[in-house]
């Protein structure tokens, strides 16, 4: 077998084997050149591609989303990087009134191919405004398209359907992931944003979870396993498009779901997934729907206390336990 | 001009070789640097800063300047050994810190960034709060009214218009000119002055006439970024595209630093408005615990820094004047060592907070859906008490 390789080359692999496909793709952001990102996920690419296509930006990250924007309306392919996810409210007037709205705006007369990276998500530490998980709000603006992988081979195939992807994609790497280790990527592999993956299979429940919460629910799975209980895990991998059809069809067979989100329960995303399911699954449920989110808390520094607000696999098990027993 | 990093820090030494550090210049004038001692220690005067400190004030300069220095190596010792998250070190920023805050008056208000520990003890945080935050068991730490000292910044840019909007309130209680007067003194990087904040304060600041220093410890790089990602003039030349007066300061003289700031607050006091004080430093270390320099500058560039580090002018200044003997320098060295392993004990047994604090300071009032959850999660932890034994 190939070597492993890490979450984290997969970012700078999967960039690289777009920029070496199409001349039009460029990078910018903070750290990026020479430094390779603060995370390390631009690793290779100034040494490869040159200041001409990898661009060291002043520290602004309105500016570096309006220039993205302005050179996707010029053709060319920006990957836009914002260090973390949480400095998505400096530039949100980019990200929610300009980014998706040129399209519609102009009657489809211009689009904007570009692509906005950037590290999400806690568990390391970094305390309230360094360590959010906000797909969410991304979620709450129709016009961009959302990915989240969770695995090495999906963060290079889903990067290259994001900079493929003629429309705006935000495109979340989760900082609890960067040194996790998978299976490299095949060549000119590419995952369609929209497309669930099934990432074990079971018949008794269904745990719906996107990036760093499919390997809790994953540990929950193989705990409860060793109970009888057999559950099936889901990584839907995109929020926008959203895949509920292998979700619904999961649940017709299981009749019970467990969503495993990071962002607090209040306007989280697994609040959509679990509206269509009362729209749409309802029938198949023998249980309520569960959410296992973090606590509608800011997000605390102290390791102990954010592993008390964010979801954790010991409390995937409990929600699990909860639903089986009905 | 270079576009390509590695060689942009070139350019960047070429651009402080040209700014002929030791020339006395006006305030305002391209190229001039407000320096009142010397890398060599040798005293200089400059005409619009008159200063005559007297000899144990001048001791105290520098034993602040020691004393910081060691809470910032006990610091990046800890957070070696594991006992710290992270930590941003100010070595080789000890002039400007200390030299500007010891120019304020105890009623000013100061806006940090996360760098500022030298800052921070003069406005006489504890060290061990400090190291509260980077250990992880704290969200911020102090008081920021008692100590008149904001909590550390760490979303780039904002304090400046958290300092902006302070001292627009100090206008509007009336304690600006007159006995009492107050200013806010903010304190940011060069990196930040690309920030739309920090550039949006300028404006404010200026149309308002605010009682603010902007206060831009110029430490020539922003994490990888050197100065010229940044900008193409001088910093401090900014200010006058606002409608203020800039000036630069050599960062590493800490009787400088002193000087202009002390002049700055003193004429946003008096209701003159704000004022830009650059201070070109050098950030000697890396840019926190998690950062390797050495992927993006040259060792050299350190070692020319090097010789103008900030403390070891004031104690050759100290020497060859008299004002201080042998027995002074023993005396502060072993106040560091006690201060050294006072703050490492008190990094070592600082206790977890217990798991329900998460709950707590989210609103003033209580909130339905905070207090379900609160009471969720203790029933939660509850749960573990007979079999793993945890507590609250
Ligand atoms: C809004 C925002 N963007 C990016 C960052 C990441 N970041 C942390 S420190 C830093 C560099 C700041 O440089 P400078 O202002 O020169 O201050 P210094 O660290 O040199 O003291 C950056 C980009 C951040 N914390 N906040
Ligand atoms: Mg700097």
């Amino acid at each position: 077998m190939a070597d492993l390789i890490t979450y984290r080359e997969a970012v700078a692999e999967g960039i690289a084997r777009e920029m070496r496909r199409d001349p039009a793709v460029v990078c910018l952001g903070e750290d990026i050149g020479a430094a390779g990102g603060v995370f390390k996920t631009a690793a290779g690419l100034f040494a490869e591609f040159g200041p001409e296509r990898v661009w060291d930006t002043p520290i602004s990250e309105q500016a570096i989303l309006g220039a993205a924007m302005g050179a996707a309306m010029t053709g060319m392919r920006p990957v836009a990087e914002i260090m973390f996810s949480d400095f998505f409210a400096c530039c949100w007037d980019y990200l929610a009134n300009e980014i998706p709205k040129v399209r519609y705006m102009t009657g489809g007369q211009v689009t904007v191919p570009l692509v906005v990276r950037t590290a999400n998500g806690g568990g390391l530490g970094f305390g309230a405004q360094h360590s959010q998980a906000v797909e969410n709000w991304a979620l709450a603006i129709p016009g961009l398209k959302i990915a989240a992988p969770a695995t090495p081979a999906d963060v290079v195939g889903m990067m290259a359907a994001a900079i493929r992807s003629d429309d705006p994609v935000v495109f979340f790497e989760h900082k609890g992931l960067f040194a996790s280790k998978g299976a490299p990527a095949p060549e000119g592999h590419v995952v369609p944003l929209g497309q669930a993956a099934v990432a074990r299979e079971g018949s008794d429940i269904t745990l719906v979870a996107l990036a760093a919460t499919v390997p809790l629910a994953m540990a929950a799975a193989e705990q409860v396993a060793a109970d009888g209980i057999s559950a099936e895990v889901i990584d839907l991998r995109s929020l926008i498009p959203l895949d509920m059809a292998t979700v619904l069809g999961s649940i017709a067979r299981t009749s019970r779901l467990v969503i495993v989100e990071e962002n607090p329960y209040q306007g989280g995303w697994g609040g959509t997934v679990a509206s269509i399911v009362a729209d749409d699954g309802f029938e198949s449920l023998d249980a309520p729907v569960q959410r296992v989110t973090a606590a509608c808390v800011p997000l605390p520094f102290a390791d102990v206390l954010e592993q008390a607000v964010i979801p954790t696999t010991d409390k995937v098990v409990a929600a699990i336990r909860r639903l089986t027993s009905y | 001009m270079t576009v390509e990093s590695g060689g942009a820090t070139t350019a960047a030494l070429q651009d402080h070789a040209s700014q002929a550090p030791g020339t006395p210049g006006t305030p305002g004038e391209a190229g001039g640097l407000v320096q009142l001692l010397t890398p060599e220690g040798e005293r200089t005067d400059h005409p619009g800063y008159p200063l005559d400190l007297p000899a144990a004030d001048i001791r105290g300069l520098y034993r602040d300047m020691l004393l910081v220095r060691r809470i910032d190596t006990e610091a990046i010792s800890l957070q070696r050994q594991g006992e710290l998250g992270i930590w941003a070190s100010l070595l080789g920023q000890e002039a400007a810190q200390i030299g500007s805050a010891r120019a304020l008056a105890a009623h000013d208000m100061v806006f940090p960034t996360y760098r500022e520990h030298g800052v921070a003890w003069c406005r006489g945080i504890d060290p061990a709060k400090l190291l509260e935050l980077y250990r992880g068991v704290s969200h911020g730490g102090w008081a920021p009214e008692e100590h008149k000292f904001g909590l550390y910044t760490i979303v780039i840019g904002s304090q400046t218009l958290h300092a902006t909007g302070y001292a627009m309130g100090i206008q509007r209680d009336g304690a600006v000119g007159g006995d009492g007067a107050e200013a806010a003194i903010v304190y940011f990087g060069d990196g930040a002055t690309s920030q739309g904040d920090v550039n949006e304060s300028f404006v404010w600041a200026s149309v308002f006439n605010a009682p603010v220093v902007f206060f831009c410890q110029n430490n020539q790089w922003a994490i990888s970024e050197p100065l010229e990602r940044q900008s193409r003039i001088p910093l401090y030349q900014r200010a006058r595209g606002f409608g203020f007066p800039g000036l630069r300061v050599d960062g590493n003289d800490v009787l400088a630093c002193y000087a202009v700031t002390k002049k700055a607050m003193q004429a946003a006091r008096e209701g003159q408005g704000p004022t830009f004080i650059e201070a070109f430093t050098y950030r000697m270390g890396a840019h926190t615990t998690t950062d390797d320099p050495t992927r993006y500058r040259l060792a050299s560039e350190l070692e020319m820094w090097k010789l103008k580090d900030p403390i070891e002018r004031v104690r050759a200044y100290l020497v060859r004047t008299g004002q201080a003997g042998p027995e002074f320098f023993a005396e502060v060295d072993a106040e560091a060592d006690q201060l050294g392993s006072r703050v490492r004990e008190a990094c070592r047994t600082m206790s977890d907070p217990p798991p329900l604090a998460i709950f707590d300071n989210v609103y003033t009032e209580p909130d339905a859906i905070v207090a379900a959850e609160r009471e969720q999660f203790a029933a939660y932890l509850d749960s573990f008490v007979d079999g793993e034994g945890e507590g609250r």
